[in-house]
């Protein structure tokens, strides 16, 4: 960075905290120059929208997306929010970006200057770049189509409620959410992206074909007759041909025996947001840290330059320090890892080895230890690593002895858990391992499958979880997501947890359909 | 880069989610809001509050693992003295904050959330309407009021619309070519330049005074403001549905009721006086009380003070119907009346109270409710004077309606129950 030299010869962009369109606009600007030629970022538009307190609750309550469906469980969740924002338990974030093309950045209005200039340099500037350089964003979502295919679901939802009634949609939508983190394709380019013309394409073209090969002769066949004269084996290998299927929600769209062809649309609706979502929930530690590590080093650039006031610096250095507290274990403030603390952190310390190398650093990441190039080497990292292959990669021993990570051990038998590692030489790895594996979705979400489908005789269908270390299915919950997963097959569901080492089966659940 | 300004966008976009949300809990909010009642100060009651409802049916399953089986690795900050090999014992189970960061874990089936006043006496007032209230409209007829019907071309000058009126004259100005002062001014600036010329020029000058005689003559002949433009404001009078109720609450304040049961009674006629601000614009309430004499008191008085004496009611009907000639005439009023007492009372009253409701009151009223309060501990009790008094008007008068309250609890029921609407007559 090249901090001195031409110092605060330019005249302040703003002095007070009131903000207008104007300044906003000359705050962009200056975040801009700062991102897009210093840094070289490379973004999608930006479409800046300002709203108020009432609105940032309700676009938290719709998951973060504006022109959700309407289900219940968003009514809930505004309720919770609303009550705690309310009380005072918790603040508004102060931005909320989605990933889109343009890229959708609200503002509050409540907001000062200062923090209109920090969101702008965080969201326009940091998330950005993120969403649109990451490779899983990349894989995953369509940036240019989701808030068509946004308006189609809204609508698809509506028209649905219209047609067959609110609970019966609610129903359907209460099991597809049940069964959201199952319904995520895993392996890469088994997702085909969505596009909004294609989509309503498809939903037609589902409908018509239902509707053409309905033949109100079949209902006059003796049904027992063709069972017999088909054989058993005959559609069998069919539906087994794709199985094992992790994908739970793809599985019963395409297989379910007796969902209409709109509740396959609703499934379909939800296992595309599930899948929108997806990269979303693997980098949050990558994401705040890149657009964190943005938004600091714009808005010591701004001061440098001298667009910046010495009172709004102060005020931006207060938030940004907070944005990145990391209380200590047992600290009452803790509630787990602060995915901004650790994210900009590293970043920084990349940064850092890129340019001031220790030994130590070269021993551990070589290929950013003394290059020279941090801006480069931070957007390669921000291009092509996922949180646990990032952490895996390029958390130092300094970032770990600067938090003061320590590793447990956890059995659930006994009373204690165990300190398994901490910050010294023999620790570091096994730190990084841990903490990288916390961080990894399919470690923390069960592994789930399914095994088996009958499609002529009792039509149960099996689903097996491999159950690793030991860590069973929560017992309440997994019956309750039995029952929706019943509901939508429409017989009898089995779930059996299975040793994933040994091949022991150690428990089972089973629920039957109510008719 | 664009910046749109969202602020002005219809509020609550979400309202559709949360009124999915609220039937969807409507069992529980339901339960939750009756419960309110029970505990809840009787002031606080309407005041739209938070309700703690159990999220039995708000519960999002999701396939999940158990923090209590199988083993387990992580990292936490922050450590200060521990080495490898240490013990911590684990905290608690449900108790205290995990350090494993469960953040929903224990709090999950219980869901507290504020409804709005409004949504709230929804769900109270649920299917409970006003008895008689097709009777209430017929009788209202008879008060009228002046309401705007537009204008006429004809009135006092008091009324007179200056907005229309200069409106239409300005119309019929232009209309018959009036010519303004200004057109008048600038000819006759024009005639003096004229004259003030040498030589004048006479023919052009002829020419000028024409045109100047023929303006100033149209201006004679347009009026400025003719009758033709007078507009005036016209009200008529219309039938005026009553929007206005006052509700009596006679109480037995003689030593034997008790605090308690003065409790009981006040809930009563709190639940009815929010119930009656539903429907009317302006509710009035007259607190009488009586012992062997009765008052009409402020509120405070009525709940709050003491008095001994005996029990003679007819007195407080006696006050209730001087109250209604006094202040509140029948056509311009929807009366309503809860009456509370023990039970007790002289028992050569019974009979002059019986015949003060059926030749007035039960005539004058919508609605005229008698509670009787009394203590669960006494078992059983034999009716009383006032009950056996009262019960041959049950059936008699569609109107009239008696309860039996003796615990906080029975109130909401006991309310329900009078005012449901399968009860009143449509």
């Amino acid at each position: 960075m090249q901090t001195t030299g031409k110092s605060a010869t330019a005249k302040p962009l703003f002095e007070g905290a009131d903000w207008t369109f104007d300044l906003v606009n000359k705050a962009y600007d200056a975040c801009a120059e700062v991102g897009l030629e210093e840094l070289g970022l490379d973004i999608y538009p930006n479409v800046i929208e300002v709203i108020t307190s009432e609105q940032m609750l309700d676009a938290y309550a719709s998951i973060g997306l504006p022109r959700m469906y309407r289900h219940w469980s968003f009514g809930k969740q505004f309720v919770r929010d609303e009550m705690q924002y309310r009380k005072g338990a918790r603040a508004l974030a102060y931005e909320l970006v989605i990933n889109s093309d343009p890229c959708i950045n609200y503002i509050m209005e409540e907001n000062s200057m200062t923090m209109h200039t920090l969101v702008l340099a965080h969201a326009a500037m940091g998330h950005n770049h993120f969403f649109k350089n990451n490779y899983l964003f990349q894989e995953w979502t369509r940036a240019d189509a989701i808030l068509d295919y946004l308006d189609f679901a809204k609508a698809y939802v509506t028209r649905c409620e219209e047609k067959h009634g609110v609970a019966a949609v609610e129903q359907v939508l209460d099991a597809a959410h049940a069964l959201m983190n199952q319904g995520i394709s895993r392996y890469p380019g088994a997702n085909k992206h969505v596009s909004l013309a294609k989509e309503r394409e498809r939903a037609l073209a589902r409908h018509l074909y239902e509707e053409q090969s309905f033949n109100d002769l079949w209902r006059t066949v003796p049904k027992q007759q063709s069972a017999v004269a088909d054989g058993e084996d005959a559609e069998k290998p069919k539906a087994q041909a794709n199985l094992p299927e992790d994908n739970l929600l793809y599985f019963l769209e395409k297989t379910a025996p007796k969902l209409a062809d709109w509740e396959r649309e609703l499934l379909r609706i939800v296992r595309n947001l599930a899948t929108y979502f997806y990269p979303q929930r693997q980098t949050k530690v990558m994401n705040e840290g890149c657009a964190t590590w943005t938004h600091f080093y714009i808005m010591n650039r701004l001061y440098d330059k001298g667009l910046l006031t010495e009172g709004s610096m102060l005020e931006f250095l207060h938030s940004h320090s907070s944005v990145t507290m990391q209380p200590a274990w047992n600290d009452r403030r803790f509630s787990g890892m602060n995915p901004y603390a650790l994210g900009f952190a590293i970043m920084r310390d990349i940064e850092r080895m890129a340019s001031e190398p220790t030994e130590e650093d070269k021993e551990w990441c070589p290929d950013v230890a003394g290059c020279g190039d941090p801006v480069g080497a931070l957007k390669r990292v921000w291009s092509e690593f996922r949180d646990d292959s990032f952490i895996l990669q390029y958390m130092s021993p300094k970032v770990m002895r600067d938090f003061r990570f320590f590793g447990i051990h956890d059995e659930s038998q006994h009373p204690h858990v165990f300190v398994s590692s901490i910050h010294d030489e023999r620790g570091y790895r096994r730190v990084r391992r841990a903490l990288s594996q916390q961080y990894c979705v399919s470690g923390s979400d069960p592994d789930l499958q399914i095994i088996d489908a009958d499609l002529q005789g009792a039509r149960r269908l099996v689903v097996q979880h491999k159950v690793r270390n030991g860590v069973l299915l929560d017992r309440a919950n997994c019956e309750r997501t039995l029952y929706h997963l019943a509901r939508l097959w429409g017989y009898r569901v089995k779930l059996i947890e299975v040793d994933d080492e040994t091949g022991k089966i150690l428990k089972e659940h089973e629920n039957l359909r109510m008719p | 880069m664009q910046i749109v300004d969202r602020r002005l966008n219809p509020k609550s976009k979400s309202l559709g989610n949360r009124q999915r949300f609220l039937r969807r809990a409507k069992a529980e909010i339901k339960e939750a809001v009756q419960e309110a009642v029970k505990t809840r100060k009787v002031a606080d009651i309407a005041s739209g509050e938070n309700v703690r409802i159990s999220s039995k049916s708000l519960r999002e399953p999701t396939f999940s693992l158990d923090s209590k089986s199988g083993s387990r690795d992580f990292v936490l900050p922050g450590n200060s003295d521990f080495v490898v090999g240490d013990a911590i014992p684990k905290p608690p189970p449900g108790g205290g904050r995990g350090s494993k960061g469960s953040k929903d874990g224990s709090g999950e089936d219980d869901f507290v959330f504020s409804l709005t006043r409004e949504e709230f006496l929804d769900i109270f007032f649920e299917d409970l309407r006003l008895p008689n209230l097709v009777k209430a409209k017929l009788k209202n007829v008879k008060s009228k009021e002046l309401t705007r019907a537009g204008f006429s071309s004809s009135g006092p000058p008091s009324k007179l619309n200056h907005v229309r009126t200069m409106r239409n004259s300005l119309a019929r100005r232009i209309a018959l070519h009036r010519p303004s002062l200004k057109t008048l001014e600038e000819l006759e600036a024009e005639i003096s330049a004229a004259e003030a010329e040498t030589p004048p020029d006479e023919e052009r000058l002829a020419e000028l005074r024409a045109r100047h005689k023929h303006v100033v003559y149209l201006r004679k002949t347009v009026a400025y403001l003719d009758p033709l433009d007078l507009k005036f404001n016209r009200h008529e009078r219309r039938p005026k549905p009553s929007t206005q109720a006052v509700m009596f609450c006679l109480m037995d304040v003689s030593a034997s009721m008790t605090e308690r049961l003065k409790d009981l009674a006040k809930r009563f006629f709190m639940l009815l006086n929010i119930f009656l601000q539903r429907h009317y614009r302006e509710v009035h309430v007259v607190f009488i009380r009586h012992t062997n004499v009765a008052a009409e008191v402020d509120e405070e008085t009525f709940f709050t003070g003491r008095e001994t004496g005996g029990t003679v009611i007819s007195t407080a009907l006696v006050e209730m119907q001087r109250v209604i000639n006094e202040r509140y005439p029948v056509s311009d009023w929807n009366i309503y009346a809860a009456q509370a007492s023990d039970g007790h009372n002289f028992s050569d009253d019974m009979e002059e109270c019986l015949d003060i409701l059926q030749q007035n009151l039960l005539s004058q009223c919508q609605y005229f409710a008698y509670i009787e309060v009394g203590s669960s501990d006494d078992g059983p009790y034999p009716p009383s004077e006032v009950w056996e008094g009262y019960e041959e008007l049950v059936g008699v008068y569609p109107n009239f309606a008696m309860r039996r309250v003796s615990e906080p609890g029975d109130i909401y029921p006991v309310f329900r129950n009078l005012f449901s609407e399968e009860k009143a007559p449509a």
